[in-house]
């Protein structure tokens, strides 16, 4: 690569320079979907929920999130922006990091009016308790129907009842549930490299100060893991006092669609 | 004095510990900011988003013998479309590609290719199976065809972040000063391979009767 740059000479860099840009553009279409600010459990961002049965709904989840640490989310969307229901329910289930960060214990009850889209999206830490099965059932049997009849608030009331029951069932499950998508940084490792380096340059510096014959070059090998990895948010529990926020937790796709 | 004499004496050794000192406060500085592992980390990253995508493919794969055994139970006379999808099947299971060798971009292809061929081979079945509506209110069915669902989406998904990974990782090692620091720490760090979008691959073939 070196040698092929440096015969090739001026235009290389430009043009790797262009592709960089090339390749850096290509996530920010992906990035062009706006998404509602999470302001709490429940983000009725479409209106189509009565203030009481959002209080109702938002104090349920509250209660629940109390208990078990599970991060459950209603979201309502005027608009799915052009994409499909599965790809924005993951981006926005990420972009709001719902669950813990340790465990990604969260789910999103995702709900697009205009387009008569619902999902369920499962973080990966629930996967093994609300399967894609299950979350089929629920919105076959206890969203859908009601709202074909228009009534939404009873829809997702419904399905909210639907996830946690299936949920809390599981409670005896949880050491089962897989630890997956953690990346925590160990600052003991940082301090550990600092002095590492600092015990060589001083053997360094007492080597030349005593003309010792003989050289030596110190590579610095490389640090598994890598301390310039980001985290996931801080897992900070959301919801205790007024304000919530996602607690870092992510999800890969599962959980189930449905229209009506 | 010794210590002067030696100081003094040959110049390469000072020339050979100031090149030391200086490549010792490169590193330093540059592990300081982070860039020094940045490829090796993202390159880690790229490699779990692979085996992500792996993992998902397989988990497809282990589910398709329980779904054809499940339609064969009621629409014994597809046996061309049930035999499609398990030599499909078959097919996708030999062409495996490790994380060392997703900077090939021949073996992604056939891998990509034999996936696909794989999924045109479903999305088949599961249009034949419209015709059965005794097998589509069969609960295993409907269980299966759920999961089956929700592993395509996960594949997309997992898809999805090992392009991101991999544009991640490539950009790092072809611009500056990742280039740099490949170009000297990291020889053996080559480009990766992303997917590239196939159209319609996720939607079943429209079928005429």
């Amino acid at each position: 690569m070196t040698y092929a740059s440096r015969r090739t000479g001026g235009w290389l860099a430009p043009l790797l320079g262009l592709l960089a840009l090339a390749l850096a553009a290509l996530p920010v279409r992906a990035a062009e979907l706006t998404f509602p600010e999470l302001t709490g459990r429940v983000v009725d961002a479409a209106h189509v929920l009565p203030e009481e049965s959002r209080a109702a709904l938002e104090a349920r989840l509250k209660a629940y999130e109390e208990k078990t640490s599970d991060q459950v989310v209603v979201a309502t969307v005027p608009s799915l922006q052009g994409t499909t229901v599965e790809d924005f329910a993951n981006r926005l289930f990420r972009h709001w990091k719902i669950g813990q960060a340790k465990t990604n214990n969260g789910a999103l009850l995702l709900v697009a009016p205009t387009e008569r889209k619902v999902r369920i999206e499962v973080g990966y830490g629930l996967e093994g308790a609300l399967t894609d099965a299950l979350s089929r059932v629920i919105i076959a049997s206890a969203i859908t129907p009601r709202f074909k009849q228009g009534d939404f608030a009873g829809g997702i009331s419904a399905g909210v009842d639907g996830i946690l029951s299936i949920l809390s069932k599981d409670s005896e499950e949880w050491q089962r549930r897989p630890e997956v998508r953690e990346d925590q940084v160990d600052p003991t490792q940082v301090v550990l490299f600092v002095v590492l380096f600092l015990v060589i340059l001083f053997v360094v510096w007492r080597t030349n100060r005593g003309g010792r014959r003989g050289g030596f070059v110190v590579l610095p090998g490389p640090v598994g893991g890598g301390w310039s990895g980001g985290t996931w948010g801080e897992g900070g529990s959301g919801g205790f006092g007024g304000g919530f926020s996602g607690g870092g937790g992510s999800s890969g796709g599962g959980g189930a669609s449905g229209d009506w | 004095m010794p210590s002067i004499q030696g100081a003094i004496g040959p110049t390469s050794v000072a020339a050979r510990l100031a090149s030391a000192l200086a490549m010792l406060v490169l590193a330093l500085g540059l592990s300081g900011c982070g860039a020094i592992n940045r490829v090796p980390t993202l390159e880690e990253q790229a490699k779990a988003s692979w085996s992500e995508v792996q993992n998902q493919y397989q988990r497809r794969s282990d589910l398709i013998p329980n779904l054809v055994e499940t339609v064969k139970g009621y629409a014994q006379q597809e046996k061309d479309v049930l035999t499609g999808v398990t030599e499909a099947r078959a097919k996708a299971s030999s062409v495996k590609v490790d994380a060392a060798s997703v900077s090939d971009p021949q073996k992604l292809k056939e891998f990509q290719d034999a996936q696909n061929q794989l999924s045109g081979a479903l999305g088949r079945l599961l249009v034949t199976v419209e015709r059965y509506p005794d097998l589509k209110s069969n609960q295993n069915f409907l269980a299966l065809q759920s999961q089956l669902e929700g592993t395509e989406n996960r594949i997309a998904v997992a898809r999805r972040d090992y392009n991101g990974a991999v544009q991640a990782y490539n950009t790092e090692i072809r611009t500056i000063p990742g280039r740099w620091i490949a170009s000297v720490f990291y020889p053996e760090a080559k480009p990766m391979e992303t997917f590239t979008a196939t159209p319609n691959a996720d939607r079943p073939p429209n079928v005429k009767f």
